[in-house]
């Protein structure tokens, strides 16, 4: 047992999950006073002692599933049977689970793919868990093609299953029926509940799939190497350049408490700023009061001046979603700046500060950005220079003093000429001129990218590839 | 639970999981797998549990909820920016202590010193407790809900540290005070800041997230008398479907019981699309939320 529980904490350390001694010593401490069959205890016990942020929670999931799979009680004595032959599992457990699973269960493997279908389409719509699970196991073995031993990941056999089992097909076959069943057809509200319903049956089933593949593939490779592979990195540490939909999705969610934390700090920041230097005014008017003697001395507050932002921003292909997350974090905490402005470019540049004001929702501003800004004058690749030109022209007086100027792209500028003095003229105008790149360092002035040239004339360029640095970045900023 | 012990290793108020969830179950509150054993594993390890999770997802209720079924006194702390070691731990009441020192004068010839003095006014007996102190000095067992511990700076945050880890208190002029017995700690967090490492990792953690449907649909069966199954059944899949959109805040477990309330008050039997969106304003709080939340009820009366 501590042998896998140590097994497992490094694997938590590994995924990037901060865990102490003290938090492994507990963890030890708390699995003794679970009774050890009670597999959603222990789980939670792990958990309240080891993981100590909510966004921490899948990757915990995924390894605990990785390292405590074959152990669980459910499998504990099926462990050598289970790449013997699957079928007569699905047969067992489906026979274990009641009338119906026994009935499905002991001629699963026969059946043709319609059959199976059939099966599915009812299990959903009666919920029946214990059937769902069958089947994801029966499907698995039939769809996903999985050989013992081929390196390939587990997304791939997902893929595969999931192609073949049609669910979009059954959620139109589900809905068609429920709306058939009640007379006169389904009130728009029923509808849409009754649609959440089977969306949530189905992510289960999913879900069910995904485990399985899961367990066939520790069963082949062993706990270790498997956590290895599903090693996925935390939301606040994903790549903006690389994210995958579901990862964007997450960003997305995790953006929003992001920059209520980030305004919180930043006016406490504020508003807790040390005292400043004595003012000498306030001082000699309340030694008045103690007949000319300063007892008191009075303090300047500092009243740290908020910056102007100009955020100009790359909007084309693969570094949108960058620049995306950029602007909105800039725009939900625009309070902590004195004025916010946003301007966007492929090769042409466009101002699209309007789309955020008077908005209270963001993704919404966000979207229209992307859809209306007039951001294209030739051809739609990105021309730094010819941006900078433009911006330089249009909008060049306004830049003061005051300003800050960050902008955002990878500078990869398809050989067009970089128009650098944009830059250097900035720089002489506005208080800071950033740069911040998506790109990791190490991938800078290769192919067209022209970061360097640009570098010369800016105050900082910063790597900025994920919501960590760039929380850093902007809470520096303010 | 009168006897003395500081460590944990006397008699346990619960016995087993289920058992701590029967008994919040019969404090009508539904505690699911996850938050049994956290509450159970808090008993046990003598550790303090740190909640957070949305607003209104019961985080405050549970610790009242565990206050009631142990029969033990709540003593809560609200945190707020700028709460300090005088409102939270203890303070010495200065004006008694002056009224010591004058009360001395008057009676000079008893020939006390001014060591005397000194000794007797930085004394138990002019202390005032706060509630921290309080629930280390309780003799009978204590609940101690430090409540919305996010508000407080960082700083502040170190003040709790050493009650949290070894419960006990040290008071330069008296010395420490140990506990008399482990309370049971409950720190609630909205996570409108990172908590510091140092605090997390003397807690168990609980994320308490919004309730999945049974367990939604189960409390407001328990807590809204008279609300027939199938409306409880209808009002808990729309909020759901309503916790599915990007909102700007999601409609809470409270929440749904105000509203499941206000539909059983207006005699409603089943919902239409109609009373969804004439009441959502008891949902959802923003004005946007309500346009948007009313705009996808009814976009779906167009499909």
């Amino acid at each position: 047992m501590l042998d896998v529980l140590t097994g497992f904490i490094g694997e938590l350390r590994a995924a990037g999950l901060p865990v102490s001694l003290t938090e492994d010593i507990d963890a030890m401490e708390a699995v003794r006073h679970i009774p050890i069959e009670d597999r959603e205890a222990f789980k939670y016990a792990l958990a309240a002692t080891l993981v100590k942020s909510n966004s921490h929670w899948r990757a915990f999931e995924t390894i605990f599933d990785v390292y405590f799979s074959l152990r669980g009680p459910q499998f504990a004595i099926s462990d050598g049977e289970e790449e013997a032959s699957p079928e007569e599992q699905v047969a067992a457990m489906a026979g274990m689970e009641g009338e119906e699973g026994r009935r499905a269960g002991g001629g699963m493997e026969g059946m043709t793919p319609e059959e199976l279908a059939e099966i599915l389409y009812r299990a959903l719509q009666r919920d029946d868990q214990a059937m769902m699970r069958a089947i994801a196991r029966e499907s698995v073995t039939r769809y996903a093609g999985m050989e013992p031993g081929r390196p390939v990941g587990g997304t791939y056999y997902l893929y595969r299953t999931l192609r073949n089992l049609d669910l979009e097909g059954l959620l139109a076959r589900l809905m068609e029926s429920a709306a058939q069943e009640v007379e006169g057809g389904l009130t728009p509200l029923e509808e849409r509940l009754t649609r959440d319903e089977y969306e949530i049956r189905i992510d289960q089933l999913r879900k069910e799939v995904e485990a399985e593949i899961r367990r066939r593939l520790v069963a082949d490779r062993g706990a270790e190497a498997m956590a290895k592979t599903l090693r996925k990195p935390l939301p606040e540490n994903v790549d903006f350049m690389h994210a995958t939909r579901d990862e964007l999705v997450s960003l997305r969610r995790a953006i929003h408490p992001l920059t209520r934390k980030l305004a919180v700090r930043l006016a406490r920041k504020r508003r807790h700023g040390r005292k400043g230097p004595l003012d000498f005014r306030n001082t000699v008017r309340h030694s008045l009061s103690y007949g000319g003697v300063p007892a008191e001395p009075k303090f300047r507050y500092p009243r740290p001046s908020k910056p102007e932002i100009f955020v100009v921003a790359d909007i084309s292909g693969s570094v949108a979603a960058f620049a995306r997350f950029t602007l909105h974090l800039v725009h939900a905490i625009s309070s902590q700046f004195s004025r916010v402005r946003s301007f966007v470019f492929v090769d042409g540049i466009d101002e699209v500060t309007r789309y955020f004001e008077g908005v209270e929702d963001i993704t919404d501003a966000i979207h229209r950005v992307n859809t209306e800004a007039d951001v294209i004058w030739v051809d739609g690749h990105s021309d730094y220079g010819h941006a900078f030109e433009v911006f330089w022209e249009r909008w060049g007086r306004e830049v003061s003093p005051k300003t800050s100027v960050l902008l955002l792209g990878d500078a990869r500028n398809n050989y067009h000429a970089s128009q650098a003095w944009v830059l250097k003229e900035l720089r002489k105008k506005a208080r800071h001129v950033f740069w911040l790149n998506p790109e990791p360092r190490s991938y800078w002035d290769t192919g067209d990218s022209i970061v360097g040239e640009y570098a010369a004339h800016c105050d900082g360029v910063f790597e900025c590839r994920n919501l960590k640095q760039l929380e850093r970045f902007v809470e520096e900023l303010a | 639970m009168t006897d003395k012990v500081v460590q944990p290793t006397g008699q346990f108020r619960f016995e087993s999981v289920p058992a701590v969830r029967e008994s919040l179950r019969s404090v009508d509150y539904l505690a699911d797998e996850g938050i049994s054993g956290v509450v159970y594993l808090a008993e046990r390890l003598g550790k303090p549990v740190l909640i957070e999770g949305p607003a209104g997802t019961g985080k405050t209720e549970l610790a009242k909820s565990v206050a009631r079924m142990t029969n033990s006194r709540l003593i809560r702390l609200q945190c707020y920016e700028g709460l300090d070691e005088s409102k939270a731990l203890y303070e010495w009441n200065y004006k008694k202590q002056l009224l010591r020192i004058q009360a001395q004068r008057v009676v000079e010839e008893s020939g006390t010193t001014w060591t005397d003095i000194e000794e007797d006014i930085f004394s138990e007996e002019f202390l005032l407790t706060r509630p921290l102190l309080e629930a280390i000095r309780a003799d009978e067992p204590v609940v101690l809900l430090i409540d919305e511990v996010d508000r407080v700076e960082v700083e502040t945050e170190a003040l709790l540290l050493e009650i949290l880890s070894d419960y006990q208190v040290s008071i330069p002029e008296l010395g420490t005070v140990t506990a008399n017995q482990i309370p049971l700690v409950f720190l609630t967090s909205n996570n409108t800041r990172e908590l510091s490492e140092a605090l997390k990792r003397r807690c168990l953690y609980l994320h308490l997230d919004y309730p999945d449907l049974e367990r939604e649909k189960e409390i407001v069966l328990t807590r809204v008398p008279d609300i027939r199954d199938s409306l409880a059944d209808q009002i808990v899949r729309i909020v759901r479907s309503l916790r599915t959109l990007e909102l700007k805040k999601h409609p809470s477990v409270s929440e749904t019981l105000d509203w499941a309330r206000t539909l059983v008050l207006l005699g409603v039997d089943s919902i239409g699309a109609e009373d969804a969106t004439a009441t959502l304003h008891i949902l959802l709080k923003y004005q946007s939320d309500i346009q948007k939340a009313a705009k996808e009820l009814s976009v779906a009366s167009g499909a």
